[in-house]
């Protein structure tokens, strides 16, 4: 049911369940449009699922989980227009070209001018040169810049991104600082889960640590103190960051 | 084109385009059908009082078995680099990205029908060019791909996907094997279309049903 907000993701008592095992237990949420927001939190904290529920690829046991006001379970499809998602893989197809996996995904979220968006955001991800070759000839940074153009091929106002600095050589981070610091300016939410303290940190205006499936932290800053945080994540989890 | 059919259109080019590259499913399906057939003429003894018995049973044990094959490959390459959940991304009705599944899965199966035929043909030295096996040979094999489509996106999350398809295809698309196996009995017999017409309408019937089942199905069958 689609609920009137000024949120881009409200998330209220959300719950999900594999079996008898609880990944996400009562997760309460809140992201306002424009925001970037990072989670921090370790292994098998429920980052991934929560990602994985507001994308729609997952669907709550209980609770709530509303993006642009609009339910990911009733009304998936329409949520599914509102989101750019870079999940751990790549989600393209090897055996075709970047130029052939984004035609292809302009054609399932029906993008206008394709040929032309294709070209920009493959000029924003610094990939022009390789447009013609096999994705899977690809490095691994270079899949995830292409996978990065692939979320943002539609335009979407809310990008979701599971830990994609994984993997990433040093030109693949600026890039991936770059595309981020850009759709941040242009109004754009995001919605980021990291292992990396410094990169969260570096744009985010939102931060949450989880734990066991709940938000054991949150905190909205313009500047994040990142010893702060630090301290926070040791406390909640007992761990460094 | 957008719409409905315009995204299964864009997942058919799709699988085409990957499928020529990679050169895996039809050509896995194409060696294994023609190895059948030369085992199958080794094995049986096939006569002018037998052949009408025999023959449709050897050609349509080397379909299902090619298409399993198949099946069983149709959804690896949506699971690699997770392409599965990028499909589900997408603002798209779920039927529709059945349909595309479906019809690339349709067309390797009759790509390699169409050149076994020919060989089962000359091995046997049966005369299956006939005006009747066409619409036998379409009907099974939009049974076999309606019901293997799904089945393959049940299996492919399976850790046991290849026994696990064979399992649950099998046992499912048994009416569509007695039918093309009756149809073709009396084509080869050279016996009149009436006696044709019951098996081809329930091949029709089973496409229909399972065509609307599968595509209401598979929504269910891909979510987490």
């Amino acid at each position: 049911m689609t609920v009137q907000s000024d949120a881009a993701v409200e998330v209220r008592g959300l719950v999900k369940a594999f079996g008898t095992r609880r990944v996400l237990r009562g997760i309460d949420l809140r992201v306002r449009q424009g925001e970037f927001m990072t989670l921090f939190g370790p292994n098998g904290a429920g980052k991934s699922t929560l990602l994985k529920v507001l994308a729609t690829l997952s669907r709550p046991t209980s609770g709530s989980a509303h993006v642009a006001g609009r339910d990911v379970r009733s009304e998936a499809t329409e949520v599914r227009r509102l989101i750019g998602v870079v999940p751990h893989e790549s989600l393209l197809y090897e055996d075709l070209t970047p130029r052939e996996n984004l035609r292809f995904y302009a054609r399932m979220y029906d993008v206008p001018r394709a040929g032309q968006r294709i070209q920009e955001v493959v000029e924003m991800v610094g990939l022009s040169g390789r447009m013609d070759d096999r994705v899977g000839t690809l490095s691994r940074g270079m899949q995830q810049r292409l996978s990065i153009a692939r979320a943002l091929l539609h335009d979407p106002p809310l990008l979701l991104l599971d830990e994609p600095h994984t993997g990433l050589d040093q030109q693949a981070l600026t890039t991936l600082r770059d595309v981020l610091c850009d759709a941040l300016k242009r109004g754009r939410t995001i919605v980021m889960s990291t292992h990396s303290l410094d990169e969260g940190v570096r744009l985010g205006t939102h931060a949450a640590i989880m734990v066991r499936g709940r938000i054991a932290y949150e905190e909205r800053a313009e500047t994040f103190d990142a010893q702060a945080l630090a301290r926070e994540y040791e406390r909640c989890t007992g761990a460094r960051a | 084109m957008s719409g409905f059919w315009g995204k299964a259109t864009a997942i058919v080019v799709k699988d085409v385009l990957a499928e020529l590259r990679r050169k895996d499913v039809a050509a896995s399906m194409l060696v294994f059908a023609l190895l059948l057939l030369v085992v199958f003429n080794f094995a049986f003894d096939i006569t002018a009082e037998n052949e009408d018995l025999l023959g449709a049973g050897v050609i349509w044990a080397t379909f299902t078995f090619a298409g399993v094959l198949g099946f069983t490959r149709s959804f690896v390459l949506e699971k690699e680099k997770d392409c599965l959940s990028g499909l589900m991304l997408c603002p798209v009705d779920r039927a529709s990205i059945y349909a595309g599944k479906m019809i690339a899965s349709l067309a390797f199966m009759l790509l390699v029908e169409a050149i076994a035929l020919p060989l089962f043909a000359v091995l046997f030295d049966l005369d299956v060019f006939q005006l009747g096996m066409l619409p036998v040979v379409l009907l099974a094999t939009v049974g076999f791909a309606a019901v293997g489509t799904l089945f393959s996106a049940v299996a492919v999350n399976s850790r046991a996907r290849d026994i696990m398809l064979p399992l649950l295809f099998l046992p499912v698309v048994v009416p569509v094997i007695i039918a093309a196996v009756k149809s073709t009995q009396h084509i080869l017999a050279g016996d009149p279309w009436s006696e044709l017409w019951s098996w081809l309408e329930i091949m029709a019937a089973f496409d229909a049903v399972f065509m609307v089942i599968s595509s209401y199905m598979f929504e269910f069958v891909t979510e987490q």
